[in-house]
């Protein structure tokens, strides 16, 4: 007996809602980005099961693509994150109100 | 009955290790969590028979992402990290938002209807080896993304070092 998808689009759903909880309501801009990175692993569930049972491998190429995309993403937000120590010497995101916003 | 059971068990450690995730209050355990949660990601993928895509999982994420997250977590201060509240005032905010979307999508997960089945069956890509038949999917229909994904790449290490460096003195 197989596991039907809809228990695979639940898990990636969860995984998703979950990063963005953290996302919004963590202070600490590490653990922020962290949560991103946590949203495009739910997405990479989703895809990879979907390409599964679907039996088309496109999903596993975007999936592919994803984790291109979230290493850049990491090594651009890391990089702003040393930026800002620097300049602020804070890693909290309500402390940096330069831009008024 | 076993693949249920294999299911059920990487599915909850992957939820029960996202909420430590996002929960802990000291970053490093944070980090620490998070390469658990991506070798059961890991350990997922290889059940969907998707065995490149668990190798990159492990190498790309565990073996490189998470070890430039660990290099600029020792940067912080910790002591200061663990004084403070770990929530914004947004924390009930983002709460309830995370909730209603969690509520509403898997409300319309019943009515998802699934695409009629493409041609790479479990059998043929046993047949072809799973990385040939990725290989030849990247690099045909899929070269013009592939070389995109490249130049984002260059420009995330230009940016990165970019920001990164030190302001020169004039």
């Amino acid at each position: 007996m197989a596991v039907p998808l809809s228990w695979y689009m639940l898990l990636s759903l969860a995984v998703f809602s979950i990063g963005v909880f953290g996302f919004l309501s963590r202070r600490n801009i590490i653990i922020m980005l962290m949560s991103i990175e946590l949203m495009l692993n739910g997405v990479n569930i989703n895809l990879i099961a979907l390409s599964h049972y679907i039996q088309d491998l496109r999903g596993q190429i975007l999936a592919f693509f994803v984790i291109a995309v979230a290493a850049a993403e990491a090594a651009i937000g890391l990089a702003i994150v040393i930026a800002m120590f620097r300049n602020r010497a804070t890693a909290h995101v309500d402390e940096i109100k330069e831009m008024q916003g | 009955m076993v693949s249920i059971g294999f299911f059920i068990y990487f599915a909850f450690a992957i939820v029960v290790l996202s909420l430590l995730v996002v929960t802990r209050k000291n970053p490093v355990h944070s980090v620490l969590w998070m390469l658990l949660l991506f070798f059961h990601i890991a350990g997922l993928y290889l059940f969907l028979n998707a065995e490149f895509m668990a190798a990159i999982q492990v190498i790309v994420y565990a073996g490189g992402i998470l070890v430039l997250f660990l290099f600029v977590v020792l940067l912080m201060n910790l002591r200061e990290e663990l004084s403070i509240g770990k929530y914004t005032t947004f924390g009930p905010t983002g709460f309830t938002f995370a909730l209603g979307l969690f509520v509403v999508v898997s409300m319309s997960l019943s009515s998802f209807i699934a695409a009629p089945p493409g041609k790479y069956s479990i059998d043929l890509i046993k047949q072809e080896t799973h990385i040939k038949a990725l290989g030849k999917l990247l690099y045909t229909e899929f070269i013009y993304p592939f070389e995109v994904a490249s130049l984002i790449l260059l420009v995330a290490m230009i940016g990165a070092i970019v920001l990164a460096k030190r302001r020169l003195k004039s």
